[in-house]
């Protein structure tokens, strides 16, 4: 299938300033990509060069297979919604609605028909004569996606859609984008700096920093195997654990020394991965290290480690013990026995993590 | 809390007796105040309404003992500028003529270039609006000379078209200022999503700007048409004989009269050129303060 949204090396620059950098993806149809970063990292740019609300510097940007890069927003076929909502104050919820259509001319008939069919769907009908101001910020954000689909386009573009509800209806709401994604078979690029939005809702991430992208995939992969130690920080609550370690070859895998809490060296014997350099930083995510005896299997290696603090959350408890001079965090189950203070044997699952050179940061396994 | 809070002990009492006392002293100096604000006017009003004969022997704050319109018909009708007995009439229409379409024309333009200046940032915006801005500071006096020139090239020298024109080019610094500072504070994703909808410049103004802008279209009315209307200085250096506004008009009847001078037909002439502003003010008046408000406030 020919890509719905394809771009091809894309700058763009204010003044000699460059806000993004030879940037390149691809996404099929039925796609949810979600642009995912800190702010200022050009994601929200990238969204609107997308849209043609911004000129782009340089590169192709084609939508549906038509070069879009010099094309007018109005002629690419595509739906935004944004971060404030950006609802006409003056207008009707219906009026709101129907606006993009009544530009274009649509018949009165073929409007009506299609806002009845929207108003449906997000179950806002009794809200069609209300003005913005007499809504509630989920309300608002109904009729800004009901906004979207009434164009039925091409292209979904949402810039951070959730930010500016509390939290409970943020978890609402994104459970229903994620429904609709479903339902329509739509197209959609989201740009959020909420890493779990991005993992939730995504079926490709694309992660950027600093204009540049750090690293494209489903969330899996950019979960699971980070292409530098950017991606492994900024993906995962709590982060995944970076910590600099010595590594000797043995065999067909590798030794790995960390230096303990009170300065005695932990070895792990890691019998998958060869060919690492001496200085190393190895990445492990707090899930893959447990008390010992809780899971079996031949990648596990055993460390006793001193407990600095334990935070229960509830479902788990994690628990903050210090390797290599960093404070490392573990994900242990809700009744474990670590006390702070005390030393406790911990697993570590070697078959899971990654390993970064210490000076650029990029993955080596 | 114990019982003697609701009680009222001696100390209370006379705290209370305090309080009173200096919101009732307040009340009185700010009438004292609005009397002594008003006082100007009750005498321009009271003598207007008084003959020659009672202003000559009576008192000046006193009441007119016998009320009579025959000043203020002949000031709207009848009194001398220089030579001609027409009265103010014919040059309040003259104001009329000048102001309105001079009002109506700077808050268009003045609306549609705060909307560009606030909302569609293009190269060299910020020195555009300076400019504009500087135009708000720049004394009237130092202009007249380059600006008769300009009318005379233009061909509208001495004419009603001629003095719209100026009140148009030195409105646009205000107008502007009002609406670029108003449509700031509306959020650009709202010009996006209705670029994204397929609406242009004009259509993205005219159906989500301008409803918005009733506040701030009000302050800029009253505004221009305050200044335009009481403006003396352009009005008797562009005009001639039959395009003087009210304000010349004015001016000459006061300052030309021959023998006695008739107080009572000056003040009811001052009356009936300052009475528009005043209904203007009084009729749009609340809008005005909040309008004035409004931009700071998010909606």
């Amino acid at each position: 299938m020919a890509p719905i949204l394809d771009i091809k090396g894309l700058y763009k620059n204010y003044g000699s300033t460059e806000i993004l950098k030879d940037i390149n993806v691809a996404i099929e149809p039925g796609d949810f990509l979600v642009l995912v970063g800190p702010s200022g990292c050009g994601k929200s740019t990238l969204l609107n060069c997308i849209a043609g609300l911004e000129p782009i510097t340089g590169g192709s940007l084609s939508i549906g297979g038509q070069d879009m890069s010099n094309v007018s927003p109005k002629d690419r076929d595509i739906a935004m919604v944004f971060q404030s909502y950006a609802l006409y104050p003056t207008m009707t919820v219906a009026k709101n609605i129907t606006f993009g259509m009544k530009v274009r001319g649509v018949d009165q008939a073929e409007q009506d028909a299609k806002l009845e069919r929207v108003a449906e769907q997000l179950q806002i009908k009794p809200l069609l004569n209300r003005r913005p101001s007499q809504l509630s910020g989920g309300q608002r954000q109904r009729v800004a996606m009901g906004r979207a689909l009434v164009r039925d386009p091409k292209l979904f573009l949402f810039d951070e859609p959730l930010s500016n509800l509390d939290a409970k209806l943020r978890v609402e709401m994104r459970t229903e984008i994620k429904a609709l994604h479903q339902n329509l078979g739509a197209t959609m690029v989201y740009v959020t700096h909420d890493q779990i939005e991005a993992m939730t809702l995504a079926t490709k991430i694309v992660v950027m920093k600093g204009g540049v992208i750090q690293q494209i995939g489903t969330p899996s992969e950019i979960y699971n195997r980070p292409a530098n130690m950017f991606v492994a920080d900024f993906m995962g609550s709590p982060a995944m654990n970076l910590i600099p370690a010595k590594a000797t070859a043995n065999g067909n895998g590798s030794v790995i020394e960390i230096t303990g809490a009170d300065g005695t060296p932990i070895t792990l014997k890691d019998t998958g991965t060869s060919g690492l350099p001496n200085d190393v930083i190895i990445g492990v995510r707090p899930e893959d290290i447990a008390e010992a005896g809780q899971r079996s299997g031949e990648s596990l290696q055993q460390a006793e480690c001193r407990i600095d603090i334990v935070e229960p959350a509830g479902a788990d408890t994690f628990v903050v013990t210090h390797l290599g001079g960093k404070a490392v965090t573990a994900r242990l189950h809700a009744e474990t026995t670590a006390k702070a203070g005390q030393p406790q044997m911990l697993s570590f699952d070697l078959s899971k993590v990654s390993y970064f050179v210490p000076a650029t940061g990029e993955r080596l396994n | 809390m114990t019982d003697a809070a609701f009680t009222n002990t001696p100390a209370r009492t006379q705290g209370k007796a305090v309080t009173v006392a200096l919101r009732w002293l307040l009340y009185v100096l700010l009438i004292a105040f609005a009397l002594f604000y008003l006082a100007p006017l009750f005498v321009m009003v009271t003598t207007s309404l008084k003959s020659l004969e009672e202003i000559r022997t009576g008192d000046l704050i006193a009441l007119p003992r016998e009320v009579t319109f025959d000043a203020w018909a002949t000031a709207w009708s009848g009194a001398c500028t220089g030579i001609q007995c027409e009265g103010v009439r014919p040059y309040f229409w003259n104001s009329v003529l000048i102001a309105v379409p001079a009002v109506l024309i700077s808050t268009l333009i003045g609306a549609i270039n705060g909307y560009v200046v606030a909302q569609w940032q293009f190269r060299g915006a910020n020195v555009f609006f300076a400019l504009l801005l500087f135009g708000c500071f720049i004394p009237f006096q130092v202009v007249l000379l380059p600006m008769a020139r300009m009318l005379g090239l233009m061909g509208i020298a001495g004419t009603i078209p001629g003095l719209i024109f100026v009140h148009v080019v030195y409105g646009l610094g205000f107008t502007t200022l009002f609406f670029r500072n108003y449509y700031v504070s509306i959020p650009s994703e709202l010009v996006k999503a209705a670029k994204v909808d397929g609406a242009g410049f004009f259509r993205i103004f005219w159906s989500i700007f301008l409803p918005l802008s009733l506040p701030i279209i009000v302050v800029t009315v009253i505004w221009q048409f305050t200044q335009i209307w009481n403006d003396f200085l352009f009005g008797v250096s562009f005009s001639q004989a039959g395009t003087q506004p009210v304000t010349v008009a004015l001016n000459n009847i006061v300052n030309s009269t021959t023998g006695v001078k008739e107080y009572n037909v000056d003040m009811a002439a001052a009356i009936i050129a300052a009475l528009p502003t005043l209904i203007v003010y009084v009729i749009a008046g609340k809008y005005f303060i909040r309008g004035l408000t409004a931009g700071s406030v998010k909606g």
